[in-house]
């Protein structure tokens, strides 16, 4: 990986005199987009809500129409916006960094897929109704997609090309989304259950199931953040990473670790969004730069604005119905990918 | 070949003089190639007939051969020969036209992954056939064959287009095919989410790929558009073989490039959408089938026969396996087959790849 050995050092001096106020600067910034991405959430909607109504909705639990939609169903998928989406993000910035791999995201490379087919074995075959109980599924099915193809990318001698581990992570989808189609079409029952869900949608997350997945998102994206130091001496590649005291094993078991909660958890709730975790990782890169710690911190705030602001086109486009969160990120996220192999060299990690 | 052979008749026989020099190397290729894919043929014929003993009203495979050749009861002619034997037709001609299809695009594209179920061809006639039959309203064959072939069309425009960098560089149409999929995925989702439970599964179960509601009345517009292709393939075979030395020497040779690759491409295309239009998106056979006939010919290129007799084989045997599922389980629509042992496939040929790779440097 020729793009890995140009990536700065983990060093404090030289990049922190001029990166550091503008990295705390566009943390801010981020922050703030995010205080507005969740103002449209709430404010914006398939109910073309006065905005006076919205704000005295959200004032008053009172019962009025306003009311109701602002807190029962607004309030509820936004929340789950911005967890997933700092899931999601998270999610791919760690997987990037840990398969050195540009083009890694854990809906291109699989991990949604795993989790999305083990839950629908749980509804399909074992009966479960709810996330509590299916987030379990979507955590041993997230593990498996993830341990594969870091395995297949580890079968090169630990340099897989992105091409290779892309490919894998397509195939191994197509695999399991098989054999899920098939679960799901004998069975109406669980085709109706699933065809919104398999799309990912926020839409009909109760902050109940948010409240059940979100420790495991929160474990996750602390060892994420925990995990990020040692990314940095990864992108070194393996010899120079270990002589700088870095334990690899660890970083890499801990790191599937993390990945396989956040998009494991990210799935159960929402059936996986695609897309989000590519996208986000290299945009935070063109401000932080390749320091891990900026990366995955940014990630974890600018992931859930991009995914609230999908969830408000979506609904805003898709009157008197809304398109789901899922479609839209797909919608956008798809050219990224294409314009990512068009350039002469990925963004370099 | 002698060093003193003049220049001319080099060039002017380019294409003989191969199969002459050949005594040894060039001539005992195609006996290789004619002799696995006689033996392909006669395994996909057995399966075949196999297969037509299968179903809900077993049969012996006395019977089943007593009836092809003419005699048997009225009950056991109107089983095999009318039921059981379009499927069947239909599972040996899908599979031989995603060979050839596959055998195109790869040799095309220089690439083992370039097939076009990679590089998105299904998905974009998969989704014009959504459009046509959630939108339009209509499951008429000729509307979802057309809208099968526009729709594959302008996604391998699209495709090529967006991959063009000065050139087309295989991994690069690949990633920009799965990106275009990905897009084209979502928007059959939302089409499906929308539609009302009913037409979803019917979608839903032409998306996975079924051959079993195939007759003989609709397997006609698929047997002539089969000779077109076989037909048209087998003229451009030998321009196929040459285009594989690289556009120079394809043109010393006296090969029309361009006109030959849009027409190879043309041919590709007919392929997938001829197959999506009746039976919906049969994947990864074009992917596996001129892989596995390589390995088996052991040819340095794809060749189309092998890669026809291969892909007939392949889905002969994935439509037993679905007839198998069926009386033991449930009816499973014979695309997710190959899609899951295809997909395995192609995870397993990464890895090799990828160990040869870790082993050479």
């Amino acid at each position: 990986m020729t793009t890995a050995v140009l990536a700065p050092p983990p060093a404090r001096e030289r990049p922190s005199r001029s990166l550091g106020p503008r990295r705390a600067v566009g943390l801010v910034v981020l922050l703030a987009a995010l205080a507005v991405a969740t103002a449209a959430s709430l404010a914006f909607g398939a109910n073309p809500l006065p905005l006076g109504a919205v704000w005295d909705g959200l004032l008053a639990k009172d019962g009025t129409e306003a009311s109701l939609i602002v807190w029962d169903l607004r309030i509820p998928r936004t929340v789950a916006g911005i967890v997933v989406g700092a899931a999601f993000g998270v999610a791919g910035a760690l997987i990037q960094a840990l398969t050195r791999n540009p083009l890694a995201d854990p809906g291109i490379l699989g991990v949604n897929a795993g989790a999305g087919f083990a839950v629908t074995l749980g509804v399909g075959v074992f009966g479960v109704a709810s996330v509590s109980g299916y987030v379990w599924f979507a955590f041993v099915g997230a593990a498996f997609a993830t341990g594969l193809v870091y395995l297949i990318g580890a079968a090169g001698g630990g340099g897989a090309s992105p091409i290779t581990l892309v490919l894998a992570g397509v195939a191994l989808a197509a695999v399991l989304g098989g054999v899920q189609q098939f679960l799901t079409l004998i069975d109406p029952t669980t085709f109706d259950r699933l065809r919104s869900w398999g799309v990912g949608t926020i839409d009909s997350t109760s902050l109940a199931d948010t409240l059940a997945v979100l420790p495991f998102l929160a474990v996750g994206l602390v060892v994420a953040l925990a995990l990020s130091g040692a990314l940095n001496a990864v992108a070194l590649g393996d010899d120079l990473a270990t002589s700088l005291g870095t334990n690899i094993l660890r970083t890499r078991v801990l790191g599937i670790v993390a990945v396989t909660l956040l998009a494991g958890g990210g799935t159960a709730l929402t059936g996986g969004i695609g897309f989000v975790g590519l996208m986000v990782p290299h945009v935070v890169r063109w401000f932080t730069g390749p320091d891990q710690r900026w990366v995955i911190a940014y990630s974890a705030v600018a992931a859930p604005v991009l995914v609230l602001v999908a969830d408000v086109v979506g609904r805003v486009l898709g009157r008197p119905g809304e398109i789901q969160v899922g479609i839209v990120t797909a919608v956008i996220g798809a050219p990224v990918l294409i314009a990512l192999v068009r350039r002469q060299k990925a963004s370099g990690l | 070949m002698s060093a003193v052979e003049p220049r001319t008749a080099r060039v002017d026989f380019g294409y003989t003089t191969r199969t002459l020099r050949g005594g040894f190397f060039s001539f005992r290729l195609p006996v290789r190639v004619v002799a696995v894919s006689a033996a392909l043929a006669l395994v996909a014929a057995a399966l075949g007939i196999v297969a037509l003993t299968l179903g809900d009203y077993p049969l012996s495979v006395a019977e089943v051969v007593r009836t092809i050749g003419g005699g048997g009861e009225r009950f056991h002619r109107l089983v095999v020969l009318e039921w059981r034997m379009p499927v069947v037709l239909a599972a040996l001609v899908f599979g031989a036209v995603l060979g050839i299809g596959g055998a195109i695009f790869q040799s095309l594209t220089r690439n083992p992954l370039g097939s076009p179920d990679v590089i998105g061809f299904d998905a974009g006639s998969y989704t014009a056939v959504v459009v046509t039959i959630l939108v339009l309203g209509t499951r008429d064959y000729w509307s979802l064959a057309g809208a099968a072939i526009v729709g594959g069309i302008l996604t391998a425009v699209v495709v090529y287009v967006l991959a063009y960098r000065r050139g087309v560089q295989g991994f690069r149409l690949i990633i920009v095919g799965i990106g275009v999929s990905a897009m084209l995925g979502s928007v059959n989702s939302y089409l499906i989410t929308r539609a009302d439970l009913q037409d979803a599964m019917a979608v839903g179960f032409w998306g996975a790929g079924s051959i079993t509601r195939v007759t003989w009345t609709s397997m006609v517009p698929v047997l002539v558009g089969f000779a077109v292709i076989v037909a048209a393939s087998a003229a451009l075979a030998p321009s196929l073989r040459r285009l594989e030395l690289g556009d120079d020497a394809a043109v010393t040779q006296g090969t029309r490039v361009g006109l030959v690759r849009l027409a190879l491409i043309v041919v590709g295309v007919a392929t997938t959408a001829l197959v999506t239009a009746a039976a919906g998106p049969l994947g990864f056979i074009a992917l596996v089938a001129p892989q596995l006939a390589r390995r088996l010919t052991r040819s340095p290129g794809v060749s189309l026969l092998a890669a026809a007799a291969m892909g007939a084989t392949l889905l002969v045997s994935a439509h037993l396996i679905s007839l198998v599922v069926a009386s033991a389980y449930r009816p499973v629509p014979v695309g997710l087959i190959t899609v899951c042992v295809g997909g395995l496939y192609l995870i397993w040929l990464l890895v090799r790849e990828a160990r040869r790779q870790a082993t050479t440097s």
